[in-house]
């Protein structure tokens, strides 16, 4: 068995250049398989990051009212009364088509929301300064504002020399009441995460259109709850509505279990794409071993001729081209994972080889050599010896 | 795992060799070769006996069957019929790797062309029978020194092949086909790729291999080293059509 590694190694050593061009075909493979399968997995790995740092456990509703048919604010906080221990927060949220303005400056992007009291505890934020909508305001309809950090930076002197100022949204004043705390450094901009203002939905209303509240955002106290959640969600509207087509209801919770299963199969196929060369790449392996048994008919016959018994002979061939196939595999691997930490470092991603993606196509480049090598080791095994000495 | 290392097949077919009984005894040997429509008798009903410590010359033209029946003489071919006994065992119906175990466990071969490994270096050349009987590394090395050393070749042992004279490279071969101390020294045209001088060194180098006690069989066309031994068999048309000594064979030519 050693001998038979000795042997494979030498005559692996003593073709470099063949055995070199033989690997190649199992590096490429190999490399493939672990970048695309490490990269797709990172990618999808961090939108869903971003789908969870979003809230789990949010659900949101849509409803198209109309006059004859519609859901009222009392109805939801009804049925989120009921069904208190399901819930942690609730808040309609209507947005304003706004322009903004505070003496000669204006914003145009600013995305402005009615938004309830939980809303605060709903998006996750903190507050930097002052403080949120508080109940009173939306009882009692109070012309404040919450605002983020960029509109605090493009409008006032500083996010705590804001406090109290007073700006206007479509030309009615507001007084800030609160800063909240950057959200997003890399999109610091105009319609960037950070450029939003909350002011009580109660005083949305009366700025939109609309008088109905059309769209909301829920939080379940556990995201166990959520088929729960979302069916009691629809029952109670249909009833509302008496047909599906005018309400939608989204949980983030269903959203990335949908995406995770998805990413896993994305990842299965684009693996087996790229094991499709690793497929051709073991037909190399093969073609190779068969010329190899071609051009060693001689030795084989001398071996034979001394007393190398078949297995032996079909040792040396199977095992050359398994080494043959491991240390392209080994090589693959390496390249592969060099490959995955730049293209993951260009996309900005923290992309690594996965465990599974190295062991599959170790064990795949591996039993390619062997499967492959089995053919050309047999043929050379059955060689009759004295037709094997008789060649040139 | 399969095939180095001395296992139960090895020992029982050394166990089934008899010392008393000849060394080789062939009985109504036939070789057919069928070519279209045609049957070629290339060894038609040979009977054979060599005794042990015999030096035998087997002799014929080319296309006289005498490398037929070298072939099934090595254990490298069996007969189409007939029983050959090889110290005894009857290897006619051995398996493929039951006649290589025959080959490795008493046969030493000595070829025209050498077919010495060009990749290998001399020790391991001569080490490659003692590998596949399963001997141990060390064991192996001390055996194949003690034989380049008898041809002459020890400090050479690191060389390959392709560095040593025609001359030279035939006596590497012989120090393999004495590595495994087989029972028949089997030489095949061992002088034919070789000069008058160098030919009459591997000559003497086989005549001294007998005297120390060995079975000696050469193969060969040429009847001038044909009665360099001391029984000559001539084949002719796949029969034996002479039998005797090297004297009354030197009487008749």
């Amino acid at each position: 068995m050693l001998q038979s590694f000795k042997l494979a190694v030498n005559s692996i050593w003593s073709n470099k250049m063949r055995s070199f061009l033989t690997m190649l075909g199992i590096i490429i493979g190999v490399a493939a398989v672990i970048v695309l399968i490490s990269i797709v997995s990172a990618y999808m790995g961090s939108i869903i990051d971003s789908f969870t740092s979003m809230g789990a456990n949010k659900i949101n509703v849509f409803a198209r009212n109309m006059n004859s048919r519609h859901i009222t604010e009392n109805d939801m906080y009804e049925f989120f009364d009921e069904h208190a221990e399901w819930f942690d927060g609730i808040s309609p949220s209507i947005s304003v088509t706004s322009t903004v303005k505070k003496g000669n400056e204006s914003l145009d992007q600013t995305t402005v929301t009615g938004v309830s009291e939980d809303y605060l505890k709903i998006d996750g934020s903190d507050i930097q300064y002052g403080r949120g909508i508080i109940y009173s305001d939306v009882a009692g309809r109070s012309t404040v504002c919450v605002i983020g950090q960029y509109v605090a930076s493009e409008l006032f002197d500083s996010a705590e020399a804001s406090l109290g100022e007073s700006l206007k949204i479509n030309g009615r004043p507001f007084t800030v009441v609160g800063v909240l705390e950057m959200k997003d450094e890399d999109s610091f901009e105009e319609g960037g995460s950070d450029d939003f203002i909350w002011i009580p939905y109660t005083v949305a209303i009366t700025m939109a259109r609309n008088s109905f509240i059309n769209s909301w955002v829920l939080t379940s106290s556990d995201t166990d709850y959520t088929t729960e959640i979302v069916q009691g969600l629809k029952d109670m509207l249909f009833k509302h509505f008496k047909s599906t087509n005018f309400y939608n209801v989204n949980a983030m919770n269903s959203i990335i279990k949908e995406l995770n299963t998805q990413v896993g199969t994305l990842s299965v196929m684009l693996g087996g794409i790229a094991g499709i060369s690793l497929l051709v790449a073991g037909i190399g392996v093969m073609n190779i071993m068969l010329v190899s048994v071609t051009e060693r008919t001689r030795e084989i016959g001398i071996r034979k001729a001394v007393g190398a018994r078949q297995g032996v002979i079909m040792q040396q061939f199977v095992i050359e081209a398994a080494v043959t196939s491991m240390l392209g595999g080994i090589i693959g691997i390496i390249l592969g994972a060099i490959v995955t930490k730049s293209i993951g470092a260009a996309m900005d991603i923290d992309a690594y080889p996965t465990l599974a993606a190295v062991l599959i196509s170790f064990s795949v480049s591996v039993g390619i050599g062997l499967i492959f090598g089995y053919l050309p080791a047999k043929r050379a095994a059955m060689l009759n010896p004295i037709d094997a000495l008789r060649v040139d | 795992m399969f095939g180095f290392g001395k296992d139960k097949t090895i020992e029982s077919i050394k166990k089934k060799i008899d010392p008393n009984l000849p060394l080789i005894e062939m009985k109504h040997i036939y070789k057919i070769y069928i070519t279209g429509s045609e049957q070629v008798y290339a060894n038609d009903d040979v009977n054979l006996t060599i005794n042990r410590g015999e030096f035998v010359a087997i002799v014929g033209k080319s296309g006289s069957g005498k490398s037929t029946l070298m072939n099934i003489i090595g254990a490298l071919d069996k007969p189409t019929s007939g029983d050959y006994y090889l110290g005894g065992v009857n290897t006619a119906h051995m398996s493929d790797d039951e006649l290589a175990i025959i080959r490795n466990q008493m046969i030493g071969f000595i070829f025209q062309q050498y077919n010495l490994l060009s990749k290998l270096n001399l020790l391991e050349n001569v080490e490659l029978p003692l590998l596949y009987a399963g001997v141990k590394s060390s064991e192996r090395e001390k055996l194949a020194l003690e034989n380049l050393e008898k041809v002459g070749l020890r400090e050479k042992y690191k060389n390959k092949p392709s560095q040593l004279s025609g001359g030279q490279q035939q006596r590497v071969s012989i120090a393999r086909a004495l590595a495994g101390h087989p029972s028949l020294i089997l030489a095949d045209e061992p002088t034919g790729a070789l000069d008058s001088r160098t030919s009459r060194e591997v000559l003497n180098f086989l005549k001294q291999l007998h005297e120390e006690g060995n079975t000696v069989v050469i193969i060969t066309h040429d009847n001038s080293i044909a009665v360099e031994a001391k029984r000559v068999v001539r084949i002719k048309d796949g029969k034996i059509n002479f039998d005797g000594t090297s004297e009354e064979y030197a009487s008749i030519i």
